[in-house]
């Protein structure tokens, strides 16, 4: 496994820019629908360093897996559209810079990670070409090198047997060994940051563990940044360093992800982490957020969660909260903690 | 979000005797004997014949309690749902016998009404479809009356009865599927997988609605999901499936607290807790590889080839189902392994 692209440690990766690898400024995505226009994402703002682990936590229609196709460059445009905001990759926006620059970055720098994988691999080919397919493209490789680093990548995400498996088709695979190899072909050109779109959602318990394992050790050795989005606040609560909680395209909660579950700021994340299922709470009635997620066709005014929300007043009805600075009792402000709640202190108190 | 497979709510009503004597708590309702379905597998076009068979579900036997929540979980293809699919009559038993209130019942009414809410139809006609076969059950003139009480049983407003599925949200269609499963007044209910495919926030709903209909009209669940905290809430006892067999069965506490299985610790394990503070002393078992194929499963034990504890026995001998007298306490229970122990958890850690 030596003079390979697979596991040349990091020399490109330490490029004299210093500061988040990736940043989003006030994303705006929406949809043009015959129903009308759909604002899936309303100004999203995160970013992520190497050898980070950012999770972007929501539910169905929060926008979150639209941020990271529009990061991807992978929105069908139209019917989407981005009137306005910034992706930032090593301090260069990504929207503004012509299409060859774009196109570098897209793949070989970010790769993506699909939560179905089966659907996303070709079936009509073997993995093993499609593995190839990445250096023959990208650094054009030739056919057999291609695929003797098939068979090493196949080897990195430990699936038994690749030399033999290499041939085989994406059906002849279980979901576990599927995923795995989703994750060596966004593995193969060393990209910086990985964006993982619910990788685990489809796998069983016991699988999801060793695929997220294998995840994060990959992560780890190659320094790399990692988006996860996902629903699973179990899952998160196992990986991330610090979390955005998304709700109707607008980021509600952004912290690190001790403080989190540890004291929510927003009623929205304290109702999500109030309806796991506890063990003292056997038998009684769990807590439950009344009502459902927003139409994005028509999105409440003021703050999109007011229907919903214990502690709407009546200013959270009129005015759209901006995602303000969290601080702690003595006035000290908590680094990496906002809230886009006009009582984020009561619900910082109530926790 | 994601669907995680199709979700039913599906409800069994034995043809005759609805609703007829009470059954005392505590006694089995639904008695399950050595169930078993194959799926065979074969060859040729012109002169089939049968080269094997799929082992979904290979001699399960348990008792449903009246009032009782019977919770099953299983990672996909353990034949939890094939399971389920047995016990409605949706599928024909290859053998075993299914007994209701102590009697032999040979036709069981089904609906599987969440991944069948016909497009076409209002919600009215959907809910009410079980009544035209069973018209004693409500008869015609009462018939929108009773549709509009079990729609604010199930929490939607009853004057949505002329619209149609589409006009729902995800929590709302699965209230609807639940509202025509108490159509008949049924006494057992089986779920399968009712709230995977929804959000977490609605999930709770869900969860609690069901809770709610069950002290209210005394009903007995066979509850079949793959989120293990999600049956731990709402489960009175738990059987774990792997590879067609229930490998341990007994109540919350024994299985999620004293578990002597070892693929019921893996499983547990492997369950991701949301609490970041338990990260560092968390205590998994990663299992090696995947399942068998149920076509082709192990001798002996079916989970030896991915056990830490296997032995020759093993691989000779089908554990019985069955408590182990060198156990104690909590740990005795039913658990199909030749070396049933507790984990035994690093205290100190």
């Amino acid at each position: 496994m030596s003079s390979t692209a697979v596991d040349t440690g990091k020399p490109a990766r330490d490029a004299p820019y210093q500061g988040p690898l990736l940043e989003v400024r006030d994303l705006h995505v929406e949809f043009k629908t015959r129903d009308g226009l759909v604002k899936a994402v309303n100004g999203v703002n995160y970013s992520v360093s190497a050898g980070e682990t950012l999770a972007v936590l929501g539910e169905s229609g929060s926008g979150k897996s639209v941020t990271a196709q529009a990061i991807m460059g992978i929105l069908d445009m139209p019917p989407a559209r981005i009137p306005q905001g910034e992706i930032r990759y090593r301090g260069q926006d990504m929207l503004t810079m012509d299409k060859e620059s774009r196109r570098k970055i897209r793949g070989q720098k970010i790769a993506m990670i699909f939560q179905d994988a089966l659907s996303s691999l070709n079936p009509v080919l073997t993995v093993g070409f499609q593995l190839g397919e990445m250096f023959r493209a990208h650094h054009g490789t030739s056919r057999k090198e291609a695929k003797a680093k098939a068979i090493e990548l196949m080897d990195r995400v430990r699936i038994p047997a690749a030399k033999e498996r290499v041939g085989d088709y994406p059906h002849q695979f279980s979901g576990g060994m599927r995923q795995r190899i989703m994750i060596a072909m966004a593995l193969a050109l060393e990209p910086d940051l990985i964006i993982a779109d619910e990788p685990t959602t489809a796998l069983d318990v016991t699988v999801q563990a060793q695929v997220m394992d294998l995840l994060a050790e990959l992560q780890a050795e190659y320094h790399m940044g990692l988006i996860l989005i996902t629903h699973d606040l179990g899952v998160v609560a196992d990986v991330a360093d610090k979390i955005a909680v998304m709700y109707a395209g607008r980021i509600v909660e952004t912290a690190p992800v001790h403080d989190l579950y540890a004291r929510p700021a927003h009623p929205y994340t304290r109702g999500l982490l109030d309806s796991i299922p506890r063990l003292d709470q056997k038998g009684q009635e769990l807590y439950a957020i009344k009502g459902l997620p927003p139409n994005l066709l028509r999105i409440p005014p003021g703050c999109a969660f007011n229907p919903r929300c214990p502690r709407a007043q009546d200013i959270c009805r009129q005015e759209v909260p901006k995602l303000f600075q969290v601080t702690g009792p003595d006035g000290a402000e908590l680094t990496g903690r906002q809230s886009a709640c006009f009582f984020w202190k009561e619900t910082l108190d109530d926790a | 979000m994601t669907p995680n497979g199709a979700s039913a709510i599906g409800t069994t009503v034995p043809e005759e005797v609805a609703f007829q004597q009470e059954v005392p708590k505590g006694e089995p309702i639904l008695e399950v004997r050595d169930l078993v379905k194959y799926f065979p597998l074969t060859k040729g076009i012109l002169f089939r014949k049968q080269v094997g068979a799929v082992k979904a579900v290979d001699g399960v036997s348990f008792d449903l309690m009246q009032g009782e929540t019977l919770g099953i979980v299983g990672e996909s293809g353990c034949g939890k749902s094939t399971l389920a699919k047995v016990l409605m009559n949706l599928e024909a038993a290859t053998a075993g016998s299914v007994r209701y209130k102590g009697e032999e019942i040979s036709r069981l009414v089904f609906q599987d009404p969440y991944t069948s809410l016909n497009p076409r139809m209002t919600v009215g006609d959907i809910i009410g479809e079980p009544y035209e076969i069973h018209p004693e059950v409500a008869p015609k003139g009462e018939r929108r009356k009773a549709v509009q009480d079990l729609l604010d049983v199930v929490g939607l407003n009853p004057e949505y009865i002329n619209r149609y599925p589409h006009q729902f949200s995800g929590g709302q269609r699965q209230r609807i599927g639940i509202a025509r499963g108490l159509a008949l007044k049924p006494e057992i209910i089986i779920c399968d997988e009712p709230v995977s495919a929804l959000d977490v926030s609605v999930q709770a709903q869900v969860i609690n609605l069901l809770e709610q209909l069950q002290s209210e009209f005394n009903l007995s669940y066979m509850f079949i999901a793959h989120d293990l905290s999600i049956v731990r809430h709402i489960s009175d006892r738990v059987g774990v499936m792997y590879l067609g067999k229930i490998v341990e069965i007994g109540t919350d506490l024994e299985i999620y607290d004293h578990a002597t299985h070892p693929y019921t610790q893996a499983l547990l394990s492997a369950v991701p807790v949301p609490d970041p503070a338990a990260r560092a002393d968390r205590d998994r078992i990663v299992l090696v590889g995947d399942v068998p194929s149920p076509a082709n499963p192990p001798s002996g034990c079916r989970f030896r080839t991915r056990c830490w504890k296997a032995q020759p026995k093993c691989a000779e001998e089908v554990p019985a189902l069955m408590a182990r007298d060198w156990l104690r306490d909590l740990a005795v229970h039913d658990s199909a392994c030749h070396f049933a122990a507790e984990r035994e958890v690093d205290l100190e850690k």
